[in-house]
């Protein structure tokens, strides 16, 4: 069957917009499992609260962009307590215990949500409407904002890790956390702040994403498993690994999309994920030492 | 050096006293004690596993001891937390230097050299100083540190606790795996150091070394102090060598 050039180029653009978005909400889960060797199955419920955060800021003050900027912060002021309370007592014991805990927070927030704000899915409104046309489409100029934010905002996190004292001292923990504390660096404080940077990208990503789709308290479960493949296929603790990774995935259901439904087309991505843990479990980008 | 042969000197800057440490049920430490005075070379020779390196953990807060106290420059210190004992001025190169492979040889210097205090012109002396001390670790400052030969990374062990402009430098067999070149530049660098007013606690397989770089030297077995003597001393009869470690000087 032959599908014309520019359902494949609409398709190659979707799969890029979703792409980072996946990236942004991957990558704060990334560096949370680079540093501390914890897989925190909650990130799903902060990329939830984060747009509801959003929904919330843009009802009080009508800014989308307050709105991202408060469900950033809010949302890392809420992973740091979560980290401090739950994660940091739990730290160097069985990583199951990490995982049951990080779990049960997941059930506490997803609940909480419903509480609050009930079983009604919420909208969050384009701050910036239109389209252009696109091939035979009116592609919404929104999707490609929101690639450019990603973009923007992972770029930030890249340029933070790279240069600067923080950064160079969150790379040195993730490296060994042994030696980082033997050379002074105060790793309890790395932790928290890198645990607290990864929840607000999470947040973040909801506000983003928030115009796109229905919010509702189950809004991070539809995310949290294609966010673990792609922190799997990229290289746990690898933050390029992630973003290459997530496009990789996006774009390969974007583009199986044009055979089967959306629905299936996610079917996709578990391919890829038993394919990576069968023949390079590191994953596809992983570093040789970590 | 110090008042008496083998007598603590008034204050010295660091005491440790009747530490025992464990790992799991082992009980690796038995009541391990000694001290190090400012600027001096003090050396611990043992077999392997008689808890030369446990006692250097220990000391860094690595180990937590479950008996016995640790002060540094007068104050005690047992069970501070690392970072701190490391900003207090408690240097550490570890057996395997656990250098930062990832990063540079820049970066790697920059985890001890980034820290609060620190101005731009100190910043310049301390890497000017490094850079003098270790001409090749200026070549390759961006090069990452896993790319380093084996000697490179021990210098760059060494140099990155020289950022933290420690008082002591706890040096876990520094020469173990190098070529006699890199012995013998080692052999050197602990020279400077202890010139500096650094004092050095050395852990060592090296007994030739041991001798001619160390002031006094503890013997460990079965994670005990089992004799304390000036170098001078083993250097002129060895039978505690012989004795505790089964080789001749």
């Amino acid at each position: 069957m032959n599908i014309p050039l520019e359902q494949i180029l609409i398709q190659t653009i979707n799969g890029v917009v979703t792409g980072m978005i996946l990236a942004l909400v991957s990558s704060g889960l990334t560096l949370i499992f680079g540093i501390m060797d914890v897989v925190n199955f909650a990130h799903g419920e902060l990329f939830m609260l984060g747009a509801y955060v959003g929904v919330l800021t843009l009802a009080a003050t009508g800014s989308f962009w307050l709105a991202l900027i408060s469900a950033t912060i809010v949302i890392a002021v809420l992973g740091a307590l979560i980290y401090v309370t739950t994660l940091r007592p739990l730290l160097g014991r069985d990583p199951l215990t990490t995982i049951l805990a990080t779990f049960g927070i997941s059930l506490i927030l997803q609940n909480y949500a419903l509480w609050q704000f009930g079983p009604v899915a919420r909208k969050i409104g384009e701050p910036i409407s239109g389209h252009f046309t696109l091939f035979y489409l009116d592609y919404p100029w929104y999707r490609v904002v929101i690639a450019l934010i990603s973009a923007a905002l992972l770029g930030a996190v890249w340029l933070f890790l790279k240069f600067g004292t923080w950064g160079v001292w969150i790379r040195a923990t993730t490296q060994d956390r042994v030696m980082a504390q033997a050379m002074g660096i105060p790793v309890p404080r790395v932790l928290l702040t890198v645990f607290a940077i990864g929840a607000g990208m999470a947040g973040a990503s909801g506000v983003l994403f928030g115009p796109l789709t229905a919010i509702d308290h189950a809004m991070g479960l539809d995310w949290i498993l294609r966010v673990f493949i792609v922190v799997v296929v990229g290289g746990m603790g690898n933050l390029a690994g992630s973003v290459v990774a997530a496009i990789f995935i996006s774009l390969l259901e974007a583009y199986a999309a044009l055979w089967v439904s959306p629905a299936q087309a996610v079917i996709v991505s578990f391919v890829v994920l038993i394919l990576t843990l069968l023949f390079r479990p590191t994953g596809l980008f992983a570093t040789a030492v970590r | 050096m110090h008042a008496g042969e083998n007598e603590p000197e008034a204050s010295p800057l660091l005491d440790v006293d009747g530490i025992h440490s464990f790992y799991g049920k082992s009980h690796i430490l038995q009541g391990v004690s000694l001290w190090v005075g400012r600027g001096e070379v003090v050396a611990l020779l043992g077999r392997n596993g008689v808890g030369k390196s446990t006692t250097l953990k220990t000391i860094m807060g690595l180990v937590q001891p479950s008996q016995g106290r640790i002060s540094f420059e007068g104050e005690p210190v047992t069970g501070l937390p690392v970072h701190r004992l490391a900003r207090r001025g408690i240097g550490y190169v570890p057996e395997e230097r656990r250098i930062f492979h990832l990063l540079t040889v820049g970066e790697n210097l920059r985890t001890g050299l980034d820290r609060p205090g620190i101005t731009k012109p100190k910043r310049r002396e301390l890497l000017d100083k490094i850079f003098e001390f270790f001409p090749v670790l200026a070549e390759r400052r961006n090069q990452a540190g896993g790319t380093l030969s084996g000697g490179e990374q021990q210098m760059l062990a060494i140099a990155r606790a020289m950022m933290l402009e420690p008082k002591i430098i706890l040096l876990d067999e520094p020469t173990e795996g190098l070529m006699p070149r890199m012995v013998a530049q080692i052999r050197e660098i602990i020279a400077r150091l202890c010139g500096e007013r650094v004092a050095v606690l050395l852990v060592e397989q090296n007994v030739p070394l041991t001798l001619e770089a160390a002031a006094r030297v503890y013997i460990l077995e079965k994670g005990a102090v089992r004799h304390h003597a000036p170098a001078a001393s083993l250097r002129a009869d060895p039978a505690p060598i012989h004795r505790y470690m089964g080789i001749g000087a």
